[in-house]
């Protein structure tokens, strides 16, 4: 009895999380029903996953700022001025396109370290630097370009776009192998991870979630992985970009939530003074994370240069607001100090869900950003009221 | 026939867990200059925001009569409109309009929906001319002093009609000469039928103009004294604001005092924006090892500005001055520099200074020493509960777990988070600004006996307080500090609240 209420109280602090899982799986259902089964088609899954690419890495990057207390609306513009470095570089200087994408991510680091320059050490707020930013390196992108495109790209610069990981069984077999392994491989981590913090925590005497609630979450998310490493096995296979993006959420959830760095932007997102007279060296933490958001935003660029095959005066043109949408639908605080990279990926998730289902159903362009609007409103005022009845501040 | 303008009867607010006021009586009469005495936190800011309709009729209990007609305000447009006009310690102006347009705001001068602009600065020259002002109302506030600015409330005040003037700490932030002015304007307001109500903690002032002092002490009327009949002198007044017994409010203890640990000398600070204003004057303090050391200062002598400067140079600018530690010269001009000192500094500001409100207890504790529990930069979550679990236990923290978030906590358990985060930073000297402010009387005892075992643990520790029997009730050595000077320096045996609270109220020049 006690028990049954502990994980009912137990739930009803975690709701903000389960709400948006349940509201994700209910899009996908709804547009699984609605398109007559498309949207889990295995081409569809795979083209979901590389056409959104983009915005979830700019998603992982942005939700740090974010919790910060910032704002980066420069990513756009950078996404471009990278694209168009690429192509300066790969197609002008002939530099090979190993060491384009080496220099194009360290223009990234300089984009970053500017816009931080000024933001952390000069005191002008993110959202005016971000926003002479949006303009200057949108101007820089035309000037490198010459207001011309460049096309085409080497192969091996647009695997990173729209390849996939070798295929192991020759193309002849009903599932490719590798990305099986892959996905079981990935299973097994998740389940041996998520036991072995359990025990330590148990070790530790540490307050755990109800156990029941632990093997529901870890069997729904195995499934997810596997249904999805099912659905791309009987397509291609593994797109490269969704290795990355692994990659990436895997190593930012770790430091925003278990590395000194982390805590320290949370801190200084949740109150700015409190984190200063605690230590925490403010300013610099705030520099680095724009100068990490620069190289997360010039690996966006790459990424949607590499999947279009081209670089144009015009690429990532609202990327900044897409990637903004995502965050806030994922849960993070305007104010600051609140909001997980996972989250932020399943507000990425949901926009390029509804974006996928709407195009298939034939939804004319202006109803999708009418939808969209009002489902990032209706996320945001969920959480207010939420944060409202539960008497916080 | 009562010749009473105000009268309040039996006025009791209480606050979640605090009594504020206790059944205060409160009796103005017409024509008079009425002064409020009493040591920070009595509850004389609460009795006027009760008056002023801050506090609505409903949330406190007790009579108010205005003018023979009983009142019940429930916002201060209210008691604006009945005549009755508060002016906070901190000014309510808005720096980047004219003095016209702020004497105006909210009551603009309209024709049609349109602010007539020839009859706002007319009427406002007018009213400047009878505070005495001889500025230009087109004149921006940012562009003229504080003084002034005080001015400016006042002439707000009067195009409401006030009949009722209720200033709070007006001369707090004033040089000599201005308070010097506004006093005499007062009393000429006095001349014209304007009756106030002052709040100051400057004896000297209030024994200048004022026909009647009511004191008021741990939310309490104590007595009224007319300073015109009775011979009142300073002496008396102080009596009868600290005068309460110092039962066993506080836990026995004993010091074992060592060797020095600390050492601040000549430590001057400019005041951040106005660099010509010295905020805090060569003040020399240490603490040894194992020693409380009170630091008694009214609000706006310095106190926090001493001890936040010293913290890493957290305030002010133009900080000069040396800090030993151990007797070896350091520089603690960062707040990690000063963390790695062995400083900590808990702030008199919990909600705004102290606590990540939104974040749990867990991760507030172990902020300021994140370093220990991390190997590589990563964090030991597990190590980390342990660590806050061990607090909420040996704090008392009344919490579910370590994950509850501190904005939902209790002042007291809020504070014992602040401790035990700057306790799991293990200093040498923790300056503790104001630990009991807002916080209920057991709690308070709790928090006293964390001090002591701090001191016993060979800890230096420095508390800030503006309430004397707790300095006198905790602390081994007692400074006081007005106007950013150190004025006294009596251990506690030596000690008394009269004594300490002529310093902390002492006028600068009269020793130097």
């Amino acid at each position: 009895m006690s028990a049954f209420r502990s994980s009912l109280d137990y739930l009803a602090g975690q709701l903000r999380q389960i709400g948006l899982f349940i509201a994700l799986i209910a899009i996908i259902i709804f547009f699984q029903v609605a398109t007559s089964g498309i949207t889990l088609k295995p081409i569809n899954v795979s083209n979901l996953i590389v056409q959104n690419s983009y915005i979830l890495i700019l998603a992982v990057g942005m939700v740090m700022v974010i919790i910060a207390g910032h704002i980066d609306l420069s990513v756009g513009s950078v996404v471009a001025f990278v694209g168009a470095m690429s192509g300066v570089m790969i197609t002008q200087w002939h530099i090979p396109w190993w060491g384009a994408i080496i220099l194009c991510l360290i223009v990234g680091a300089l984009v970053g370290m500017w816009q931080g320059f000024w933001i952390a050490y000069f005191g002008i707020p993110a959202f005016i630097v971000t926003l002479a930013g949006m303009l200057t390196f949108r101007g820089l992108t035309q000037i490198a370009l010459q207001n011309q495109q460049i096309s085409p790209f080497p192969d091996e610069f647009r695997a990173l776009g729209s390849g996939f990981l070798p295929d192991l069984g020759g193309g002849t077999s009903l599932l490719e192998p590798l990305t099986v392994g892959l996905g079981v491989l990935a299973t097994l981590l998740l389940v041996a991870q998520g036991i072995r913090s359990r025990l330590a925590r148990q070790k530790y005497d540490v307050e755990d979630e109800p156990l029941a609630w632990f093997v529901l979450k870890l069997a729904f998310t195995s499934g997810l992985i596997l249904l999805i490493t099912f659905l791309l096995a009987s397509y291609r296979g593994t797109p490269i970009v969704l290795v990355v993006l692994g990659v990436l959420i895997v190593g930012y959830s770790a430091v925003m939530s278990r590395s000194v760095f982390g805590r320290h932007v949370y801190a200084l997102g949740g109150n700015r003074q409190a984190a200063a007279l605690s230590g925490v060296k403010t300013k610099r933490v705030t520099f680095l994370l724009f100068v990490n958001m620069g190289v997360i935003a010039a690996l966006a660029g790459l990424v949607f240069t590499a999947q279009l095959n081209l670089a144009n005066p015009k690429a990532g043109d609202g990327f900044e607001l897409d990637a903004i949408a995502a965050v806030f639908i994922g849960g993070a605080a305007v104010t600051g100090g609140i909001g997980t990279v996972t989250g932020a990926i399943i507000g990425g998730l949901i926009i390029g869900i509804l974006n996928n289902g709407m195009s298939i159903l034939g939804v004319g362009t202006e109803f999708q950003q009418l939808i969209k609007g009002l489902v990032l409103l209706g996320a945001v005022a969920f959480d207010v009221y939420n944060k409202r009845r539960s008497g916080g501040r | 026939m009562t010749t009473n303008i105000l009268e309040m009867r039996g006025i009791t607010k209480t606050f979640p867990g605090v009594k504020a006021l206790q059944d205060v009586s409160l009796a103005v009469e017409r024509g008079q200059i009425h002064a409020i005495c009493g040591e920070n936190g009595a509850g004389k800011s609460t009795l006027m925001k009760v008056l002023s309709g801050v506090y609505a009729h409903g949330s406190y209990d007790g009579e108010i009569v205005f003018e023979n007609e009983t009142v019940a305000f429930k916002s201060i447009n209210e008691s604006e409109a009945t005549g009755i006009v508060i002016i906070h310690q901190e000014l309510a102006l808005s720096p980047y309009l004219s003095i016209a347009e702020n004497i105006y705001l909210g009551n603009e001068q309209q024709k049609n929906g349109w602010i007539d602009w020839n009859k706002t600065n007319r009427e406002a020259a007018i009213l400047l001319a009878r505070v005495g002002l001889k500025d230009n109302p087109i004149t921006k506030v940012t562009d003229i002093g504080v003084g002034k600015q005080q001015l400016v409330e006042i002439a707000k005040a009067l195009s409401k009609q006030v009949k009722l003037l209720i200033l709070d700490e007006p001369t707090a932030a004033l040089n000599d000469e201005d308070s010097a002015h506004l006093l005499d304007l007062i009393k000429h307001l006095k001349g014209q039928g304007i009756t106030s109500i002052i709040i100051s903690h400057k004896l000297n002032e209030i024994k200048a103009i004022a026909d009647k002092v009511t004191i008021i002490r741990d939310g309490k009327t104590i007595e009224t004294l007319n300073m015109h009949t009775d011979e009142i002198s300073e002496e008396r007044i102080i009596k009868g604001m600290v005068g309460r017994d110092l039962g066993s409010r506080y836990p026995d203890h004993s010091s074992q005092i060592g060797e020095e640990i600390l050492r601040v000398e000549d430590w001057t600070v400019y005041h951040p924006m106005h660099h010509d204003r010295m905020v805090v004057k060569g003040a020399n303090i240490h603490v040894k090892s194992g020693e409380i050391v009170g630091i008694a200062g009214l609000m706006g002598s310095g106190r926090t500005e001493l001890a936040m400067s010293v913290f890493g140079h957290s305030y002010g600018a133009k900080i000069s001055g040396k800090v030993f530690k151990n007797g070896v010269l350091v520089k603690t001009d960062t707040v990690s520099a000063a963390i790695s000192h062995g400083l900590a500094y808990a702030t008199e500001d919990r909600k705004h200074y102290g606590l990540n409100l939104i974040e749990n207890i867990q991760r507030n504790v172990s902020l300021a020493a994140l370093y220990k529990l991390a190997r590589n930069g990563w964090v030991d979550a597990n190590r980390e509960a342990t660590v806050a679990k061990g607090f909420l236990k040996s704090m008392n923290i009344k919490a579910p777990n370590v994950e509850a978030i501190t904005g939902k906590l209790s002042g007291g358990n809020q504070q014992k988070v602040v401790l035990s985060k700057w306790m799991f930073s293990d200093p040498d000297v923790l300056i503790l600004d104001e630990p009991t402010r807002g916080i209920d009387v057991g709690a308070k005892y709790e928090i006293y006996g964390i001090i002591n075992r701090l001191a016993d643990e060979g800890k230096g520790v420095i508390v800030i307080s503006s309430e004397l029997p707790e300095l006198l009730g905790i602390c081994d050595r007692i400074y006081t500090l007005a106007e950013g000077r150190i004025t006294a320096d009596v251990p506690r045996s030596e000690a008394t609240a009269e004594f300490l609270m002529q310093r902390m109220t002492q006028e600068r020049d009269k020793e130097s």
